[in-house]
């Protein structure tokens, strides 16, 4: 049936490249399954770097208060920003793995880190390569220990400034914790708001990842996490309801991997996933399964995701997800076959007002809807999609364009509408402004 | 928990006595609703991130300030303060809103909260925007349901990419971002149209749109940055002015959330209220002669511990400032109860002691001409003995 084929591309990968519906045949769930045993990383990602040494210097730039070397710093740190964002967009424009990609992009803004705090622009598209994606088909556990320990998420929440109150550091400076870190860990990461948790539960936990720091120091200029002694709270934790002997650097390890496989943690994990994968408003019976089969799994997300695979709920419900602003663009290009420079590739997603991890809270970008339907966004995505049309060279046949990226989901008010278009080009932007191109 | 309700400044209706036949009988002055919601206009400023209140509009002359605050005391001479009441300052970032205060323009509600007690942003925005007394628990926002009410319903948009839960429902609305986009032609739009008969979503988001694209003039600069509000706020403002505009909108600011090197005098705070003056008084130039009929409200989530944490910020608190702007206004004041700074909250904030959902039902009363039963019943359900007996219009 090609619109399980169409529903396997829109919704679990990044929408159909040309060849790609084909290609999946009548084998859609054997198409992702084959994803997720072999991950590979995109070529034009595996080499990324520079990232840790530009924040690293900016810091000491900061900290040092030269104002034009700041100014300098600033300029570079937003061109590798901007080379990053573009390699990672065209990646994922080409990729032949696209679910893989969806997993990356769910992650990263479960996990999210954002350049709302403006020394992060150099680091943030390193921080996924490095603590999100090596762990997409790996175990939740290591992912957020990963996570944890990755100097964007550290400076973005604030833990390297965190000292225990009655740590080394904080009876010399007089400075002392800060809760930012461990509340988002337990509200956003791992339990949710309703997992049950109190406010002497994030204390605790703060006290328990005092030490989880920035190395800066030293001649070289680039930034690392580092456990710092000095700073880390002396004394047993008491943290939801178990007792944490004084352990260094260990305890925060041990409070993770008791966070990673908690009931509360599947539960909140399952229903991102439902949300993202099935429905605005999740079934709780595909939200039960899920959850269970991460509990069961100690948090293997492969696991998971194969229990997700195997649902009927996940291919119930065709178009019932609106794609959000990076999505329809993505797709877009990946329909068109148009791979951007990284510079057109930022501005393309500047002209939908998006910016990649760009979220306004630790909390992300939401995934309902209406979080993506304001008026002005929706037309802007048809001004893009009308602009991008023009752009295109050659004879691209709308009709084939229709056919290759919806398949049999392709409507027949769609249809007529492509057909009596007075341009090619304009035929082209009515497929990309179309509701099943809109949806996923 | 229970809410603390000032005796002085807050309504209390025993729950047996009936509703709007003893509230109108209580409230001091009969409000004869002579405005039709199309005269008057309502800007809502959601400040995401819990602003630091305290902050904004010092209680000086509160005798445990010093102690209270501990590191996060702003030094008080007159570079840094600017005296509101001989009790309470102004942060001097906030310049230009001190002096629409002295222009009587503005009112301040200290010390104010919704009934959220926990401490997520998320939640507590929810909350804060769904009107209720419980996260989640209306998918459609007060001032949606407000505009939906009034008859006839005025136009209404929110300023930015995002429709803010506050301004979802049945309403509809629409929105507006800067853009760096042709425009396309009346006749594609038509077909899109056609293709989004059969999908109710996309096709009211492109019905608004169009509306508001009609509107437009010109192409707009596309800032970063939070510099980006002041624009947002001009623009805001050639939307709302006109008579046939919108009467109705939101914008939002964050950056707010200072848990680390939030400043004093100066600093990161410091800026981000410059910059939230500096839009706001943007909107009141670009109103023009429509000021005088406009309100603003300006409110943020919650507020921040008042005691600074280790790391030179705070955390996340309880009670916070909101703000009520507007040639409309009946201004001056600094209204509502103010608890003191002697007894914390859980030992660590403000003291929450006025309902912030007092104000905006008073404004939505006052200015919009809601009905009391309308506004306890559907605007913000569960809400019937918390109002505001103060003028707050003239």
């Amino acid at each position: 049936m090609s619109i399980v084929a169409f529903h396997a591309c829109a919704r679990f990968g990044l929408g159909a490249a040309p060849d790609e519906l084909k290609a999946i045949g009548n084998d859609p769930r054997g198409w992702l399954l084959a994803q997720l045993e072999h991950p590979l990383i995109p070529a034009g990602l595996q080499h990324l770097q520079g990232g840790e040494e530009l924040m690293g210097e900016q810091l000491k730039s900061l900290k040092r208060k030269t104002r034009d070397k700041s100014k300098m710093l600033g300029l570079f740190a937003r061109k590798l920003y901007m080379e990053h964002t573009g390699a990672r967009f065209a990646a994922q424009v080409q990729s032949q793995q696209p679910f893989i990609e969806r997993l990356v992009l769910f992650w990263s803004n479960h996990f999210t880190v954002s350049i709302q705090k403006g020394k992060l622009v150099a680091l943030v598209n390193l921080y996924e390569l490095q603590a999100i994606r090596p762990h997409v088909t790996g175990y939740f556990k290591d992912m957020l220990l990963a996570v944890c320990q990755h100097p964007a998420m550290l400076y973005y929440l604030d833990n390297s400034l965190s000292l225990g109150p009655n740590s080394v550091a904080g009876n010399r400076s007089g400075r002392g914790r800060n809760e930012n870190l461990a509340r988002e860990i337990l509200e956003l990461h791992t339990l949710g708001v309703n997992g049950g948790y109190t406010q002497q539960d994030v204390i605790a936990l703060a006290n328990i990842i005092t030490g989880w720091s920035l190395d800066n120091d030293g001649d070289g200029p680039i930034i690392r996490y580092k456990f710092k002694r000095q700073s880390h709270e002396p004394g047993e934790k008491l943290f939801l309801g178990k007792r944490f002997a004084e352990g260094g650097e260990q305890e925060g390890i041990d409070a993770l991997t008791m966070l990673a496989t908690h009931p509360s943690t599947a539960q909140h994990i399952a229903t991102k996933l439902a949300r993202h994968f099935i429905t605005d408003n999740p079934p709780p019976a595909a939200v039960a399964a899920l959850a269970r089969s991460f509990l069961d799994s100690g948090g293997h997300l492969p696991t998971v995701m194969r229990t997700l695979i195997a649902l009927d709920e996940s291919w119930l419900y065709p178009l019932a997800k609106l794609k959000n602003s990076y999505e329809f663009a993505v797709s877009a290009c990946r329909l068109t076959g148009i791979i951007p420079t990284a510079q057109k590739a930022v501005n393309g997603l500047e002209a939908l007002n998006y910016r990649a991890f760009n979220a306004s809270s630790p909390a992300g970008y939401d995934d309902i809807a209406s979080t993506w339907s304001a008026p002005d966004a929706i037309m802007k995505r048809i001004e893009w999609g009308h602009r991008l049309a023009l752009h295109l060279r050659g004879g691209t046949n709308p009709m084939q364009l229709a056919q290759a990226g919806l398949g049999d989901a392709l409507s027949d008010a769609t249809r007529q509408q492509i057909q009596r278009a007075p341009s090619g080009a304009d035929g082209i932007a009515l497929v990309l402004a179309s509701p099943e191109f809109q949806r996923r | 928990m229970s809410m603390i309700l000032s005796r002085r400044s807050f309504l209390r209706v025993a729950a047996q006595t009936g509703g709007a036949a003893v509230l109108q009988s209580l409230l001091p002055v009969r409000f004869a609703f002579a405005n039709t919601p199309g005269d008057a206009r309502l800007m809502v400023v959601i400040l995401r991130g819990a602003m630091d209140g305290l902050a904004a509009v010092v209680p000086y002359g509160d005798a445990h300030y010093a102690d209270a605050r501990g590191p996060m005391a702003m030094p008080q001479h007159d570079a840094t303060l600017i005296n509101l009441d001989g009790y309470f300052a102004m942060h001097h970032a906030l310049k230009l809103l001190a002096e629409m205060f002295q222009r009587k323009e503005m009112v301040i509600c200290h010390a104010v909260a919704t009934p959220y007690r926990s401490r997520s942003h998320f939640d507590a925005q929810d909350l804060m925007e769904n009107g209720t007394a419980t996260p989640h628990a209306l998918t459609t926002g007060w001032l949606n349901r407000a505009v939906a009410a009034c008859k006839p319903s005025p136009d209404a948009m929110a300023i930015g990419s995002f429709v803010p839960l506050m301004l979802r429902g049945p309403a509809q609305v629409g929105s507006w971002a800067p853009n760096l986009l042709p425009d396309v032609d009346d006749e594609f739009l038509s077909r899109v149209a056609r293709m989004y008969d059969n999908d109710p979503l996309l096709h009211s988001a492109l019905t608004s749109g169009q509306e508001l694209r009609s509107m437009e003039s010109g192409k707009d600069k596309n800032p970063g940055g939070p510099r980006a509000f002041v624009e947002m706020m001009r623009k805001a403002a050639t939307f709302m002015a006109p008579e046939k505009g919108a009467h109705i909108a939101t914008a939002e600011l964050g950056g707010w959330d200072t848990h680390a090197g939030q400043g004093l005098d100066n600093g990161r705070l410091a800026g981000n209220f410059a910059v939230l003056a500096e839009g706001l008084n943007a909107f009141r130039q670009g109103m023009g002669e429509a000021w005088k009929r406009t309100a603003v409200i300006c409110m943020t989530e919650f507020g921040r511990t008042v005691h600074g944490n280790g790391t030179g910020g705070t955390d996340h608190g309880t009670a916070s400032v909101a703000f009520l702007l507007g040639g409309a206004v009946n201004g001056g004041r600094i209204i509502g109860d103010w608890p003191g700074l002697k007894t914390l909250y859980e030992d660590r904030d403000l003291m929450p002691a006025n309902d912030m959902r007092g104000v905006f039902k008073s404004v939505l009363h006052q200015h919009i001409g809601l009905a009391e039963e309308t506004l306890d019943a559907v605007i913000f359900p569960d809400s019937a003995n918390v109002w505001y007996k103060d003028k707050l219009f003239s």
